[in-house]
């Protein structure tokens, strides 16, 4: 390659990227330099800057048609785009809960590392939002895995902190392996990495052995895309992974990292297994390949929503707790996945958008809750009305929002994936209704948090501590958080409208 | 803003001066309060004087799903017909009473009010609705204040009172989601006309088919989602908990109100939406009826506590809801909705009642209550009065609609209707037993120093009984603006 080919691509595609590369490895380097004593809560706010500057850029980008740079290993289309927003936003959030993060101990040393390694982080899940091969596809999956390994385990001297990191390493490199050997076997059937290219040799693989293949490979990818997801099969790393990792890498985990996986589930899924085609001989009998395992995955999505809420009721340890819900949430979103209808792409984007302002939100009232005591005990939130009532009501909104209440953003988002999980047609009515089924039960540990905070009185020796201290960049994660949560509860179409106009359904999401 | 937003929203206006005054300010806490729930009140008053309710429609637009401008839209519509209007001006009645009643609140006045006036604006809007979506909103709006109210300021087992109601109305609205989601899903809208019209027709002309079997599924999810809130037995062991252990002003609204919207879901949605249906449905909605009857009445004669007693007669006077909705004529379904008007009339004059008692002996045990003649004639009186009306004495409202339901019924099933009407009897049975045992039992304690009913507790005693003799007497001042409603439902079922 030239420098004239490498001149005429349009860079301008991936500023985004540049912008959050670019802050990522001159932190890192001034930081190598930097005097012991400086404070390197300056890269923080640094960090944040460059995400805000890169989301700036993002929007500016917005209105274009869909570039395709570095033969096709690029794309930025109306779904990277939609999906990028997500997650910039995300790591806004979750950067500025780790500005005010302040543990007892285990992360003096760390600091600096601790804000770079979530921007490389954010890195890798742009890039695979963006990815038109899949070897850039799994470039970002495992820039982004490999932050978040040494993310989890970041408090060097905290036990379970490493316990979590190591249990996460273990876990993702199985699932990595999984997701490396189904896509071998794609590569295998078409000869290429190039998801346009094989959109051009799948349909023709009609023959039943390739279909079997092809069978092996879906199941391999999707088992280990479930990883990322943090749902069935693979989902049972979350609870001590959760629990053990800093608060905000816990945010950043659930919010960005489970983001990111479904832009590479949808990405692998409609464009490889989407365009092929099952069914041996004529015309009338071939019915889409992916329509064939929708029942697959409605078991997952099933299994999902019940191993989630059902043992997040039975958790003491709130980011245990957490950890199931989000679980929980990841089938919920899954039920949208399965039902493939033309909801898909609005439920699913606005839902995870909804899901990131709540989520990011209850993370920031755990984390102030639990720093300082260590005690993760769902009796933290006891008495937190009398200790601090504006906390408390930020806390009651969020936890609404998940519970799916009329008036929040997560009600909305819920709708949204009921109206295509039953409109299709045969309409999804067991998977609907469990999802139902499930959020009631959900009511249970959600509202369990609301009665510690407004029922019971506060612990004796939390009553004297006195006023929680709010540092400046939770409050402000904490009141976006809020206003959002309501808002798009309210009136959901400020989102929607800007998702129609702006990515009217995707159009451009093959070609 | 038009005058029915207004009419739903007022209580916000309360709930937001209520957030900027001290909580140490017992007193005017307890007025602001008061005078909040006044502006309903005086608009819907103003409503129900009017003729022609359509000039109150509101339209405007929403929430809208998926790029198609003309399917799955949410408005935002309210509007009222003969039916709902009634429910409204017993809404706003009611919750201006409960406030008054809300004296009794010993504790944290500026959440309680804040949370009582949250469920208003639920209660109104429940019954203003124009679509599916907006009407669950409002359910569920007055689920989570009631959650709270329950919790803190209720009895010894609060939590477990408000987990119960929680979970249970969870469910039922959870089953009713599933509806709306199918209706709307499938057919792109939520208006309830709109619906019934859609539904009226056999493969009508929507995005997806929506089959005769699918329908009869539709109807009977439907029958035991509103089944869990009115409630029809066997799906009532949390209304017990809730009557017991909730303070008494939030039970005048539970009773009074929230029960309702499962008659008025029933009626609204159930007949409004699937007529067809629910005419085959019919005899097994009298059948409940009268199994709440006999099942309420039977087990209100044991009860010790009087709380439990009019929680048993809740059940079994929602049984006669069922048996007017059952008998599918014109004089059962005007039995039905006097019924619900006149029970939460009466409902909540009782739990006032219990109320005042329970301010003054801390307890409301039958037995403990005895003798109270001597003590407090009274409240006595009243708590009498109250009583006859439960039982239906001629000349008072629960005369008008047991005697319209049962002639409804007879005329279809007569069978069933003379098993039911054991049930009259057992009602009479269990109410003068527990009012007579409370107000001329064995002095079960001493009364120097007990004041009698008093200054303000008199507005919604005698407010409430006015009404209910009203009705009693003179009962065109509900059926004449239920004509119209009346003539639609029956228009749908096929005259």
């Amino acid at each position: 390659m030239d420098v004239d080919t490498l001149l005429s691509f349009e860079w301008g595609a991936m500023a985004p990227e540049f912008i959050i590369l670019g802050v990522a490895t001159i932190l890192s380097i001034v930081d190598l330099f930097a005097p012991k004593h400086l404070d390197r809560k300056i890269f923080g706010w640094i960090g944040f800057a460059g995400i805000l500057l890169a989301l700036a850029s993002l929007i500016n980008l917005v209105g274009l048609e869909p570039i395709s740079i570095l033969y096709d290993t690029f794309r930025l289309d109306g779904f990277a785009k939609a999906f990028k927003i997500l997650l910039l936003i995300g790591a806004a959030l979750v950067m500025l809960l780790a500005l005010s993060y302040k543990p007892k101990e285990g992360m003096e040393e760390y600091k600096g590392e601790f804000y770079y390694l979530l921007l490389a982080g954010l890195l890798g899940a742009m890039m695979m939002a963006s990815s038109g091969d899949l070897i850039t596809l799994f470039v970002g999956l495992e820039l982004l895995s490999l932050s978040s390994y040494i993310l989890a385990g970041i408090r060097k001297k905290h036990l379970p902190s490493n316990e979590s990191a190591m249990k996460y390493v273990v876990n993702g490199g199985i699932a990595t392996a999984f997701t490396l050997f189904g896509m071998s076997y794609v590569y295998g059937l078409t000869g290429t990495t190039n998801l346009i290219e094989m959109t051009n040799v799948l349909p023709t693989l009609a023959n039943a052995q390739y279909i079997y293949i092809l069978g092996i490979a879906f199941f391999m990818i999707f088992v280990g895309l479930s990883f990322k997801l943090a749902t069935a099969p693979f989902h049972m790393w979350a609870p001590d992974v959760y629990q053990g990792a800093p608060t905000p890498v816990t945010a950043f985990l659930s919010v960005v990292s489970k983001t990111a996986g479904f832009v590479i589930l949808i990405r692998i899924l409609l464009t490889v297994f989407g365009n092929a085609f099952a069914g041996n001989s004529g015309v009338a009998k071939m019915t889409n390949f992916l329509v064939g395992m929708q029942d697959y995955i409605a078991v997952l999505a099933a299994a999902t929503m019940i191993i989630g809420n059902v043992v997040a009721l039975r958790q003491r340890n709130i980011k245990r707790m957490f950890a199931y819900s989000s679980i929980a949430h990841a089938g919920y979103l899954l039920v949208a996945v399965t039902a493939m209808s033309s909801f898909m792409y609005d439920a699913l984007w606005f839902y995870l958008g909804a899901y990131l302002f709540m989520n990011v939100g209850a993370f920031a009232v755990i984390q102030l809750l639990t720093q300082h005591t260590d005690n993760e005990d769902i009796g933290a939130f006891a008495g937190l009305y009398k200790r601090a009532p504006w906390l408390a009501l930020a806390m009651g909104v969020f936890i609404l929002s998940l519970a799916g209440i009329p008036g929040t953003a997560g009600f909305i988002g819920k709708l949204n994936i009921f109206i295509g999980a039953l409109a299709s047609d045969p309409a999804h009515y067991v998977l609907a209704s469990i999802m139902i089924a499930t959020t009631v039960i959900s009511y249970f540990y959600y509202f369990g948090i609301l009665t510690q905070m407004f029922f019971r009185p506060a612990a004796a020796e939390e009553a004297d501590g006195g006023k929680i201290r709010m540092p400046i960049g939770l409050g402000v994660a904490l009141v976006i958080c809020v206003v959002a949560t309501i808002v798009f509860g309210l009136f959901p179409n400020i989102a929607l409208d800007f998702f129609h106009t702006n990515f009217e359904g995707f159009s451009d999401f093959l070609q | 803003m038009s005058f029915l937003s207004i009419l739903v929203f007022s209580p916000l206006l309360g709930i937001l001066v209520l957030a900027l005054l001290p909580k140490t300010q017992e007193s005017l806490i307890k007025l602001v309060g008061f005078l909040a729930t006044l502006p309903a009140l005086v608009l819907a008053l103003i409503a129900f004087g009017t003729e022609d309710l359509t000039k109150y429609d509101v339209v405007k637009e929403w929430i809208h799903f998926g790029s198609d401008a003309s399917l799955y839209a949410i408005d935002y519509e309210l509007g009222l017909n003969g039916f709902s209007l009634i429910l409204i001006v017993l809404t706003a009645i009611v919750s201006t009473l409960a406030a008054i009643a809300s004296i009794h609140i010993k504790k944290e006045w500026k959440g309680y009010f804040m949370l009582f006036l949250l469920l208003e604006i639920g209660m109104l809007g429940v019954f203003a609705a124009q679509n599916l979506v907006l009407f669950f909103i409002f359910f569920e709006i007055t689920m989570i204040p009631m959650f709270f109210l329950i919790g803190k300021w209720g009895y010894f087992e609060k939590e477990k009172g408000a987990y119960s109601y929680l979970i249970y109305n969870g469910l039922g609205s959870a089953i009713l989601l599933i509806v709306i989601m199918v209706l709307f899903a499938r057919t792109g809208t939520a208006n309830i006309s709109d619906l019934a019209q859609l539904m009226a027709v056999e493969d009508a002309n929507t995005p997806s088919p929506i089959s005769e079997s699918l329908k009869m599924g539709l109807a009977i999810a439907l029958l035991i989602a509103f089944g869990v809130k009115l409630p029809i037995f066997p799906l009532h062991t949390w209304m017990l908990r809730v009557h017991v252990q909730a303070p008494p002003s939030v039970v005048m609204i539970h009773s009074g109100i929230l029960l309702k919207i499962g008659a008025f879901g029933l009626i609204r949605f159930g007949f409004g939406i699937f007529p067809e249906q629910f005419k085959s449905l019919a005899l097994l909605l009298a059948i409940l009826g009268v199994v709440n009857l006999l099942y309420g009445a039977f087990l209100a004669f044991i009860q010790t506590d009087f709380k439990m007693v009019l929680a048993y007669s809740s059940i079994s006077h929602m049984g006669i809801v069922l048996i007017g909705l059952g008998a599918l004529n014109e004089a059962g379904i005007q039995g039905a909705i006097f019924q619900v008007v006149s029970h939460g009339l009466i409902s909540a004059l009782l739990f006032f009642l219990v109320g005042v008692f329970y301010e003054r002996f801390q307890t409301s045990t039958i037995a403990n209550l005895g003798g109270m003649a001597k003590g407090m004639p009274l409240a006595s009186g009243f708590l009498l009065a109250g009583a006859l009306a439960s039982l239906g004495l001629p000349g008072m409202s629960g005369f008008v609609s047991e005697f319209m339901a049962f002639l409804g019924l007879f005329e279809v099933h007569p069978v069933v209707a003379a098993i039911g009407c054991i049930g009259i009897i057992m009602t009479a049975v269990y109410l003068l037993r527990a009012v007579l045992g409370m107000t001329y039992g064995k002095a079960g304690r001493e009364f120097a120093g007990i004041t009698d009913i008093k200054s303000v507790e008199f507005v919604p005693v005698l407010v409430l009984l006015a009404l209910i003799v009203l009705i009693g007497v003179y009962p065109s001042v509900l059926s004449e603006p239920l004509q119209a409603t009346l003539e639609t439902i029956m228009l749908g079922l096929g005259g």
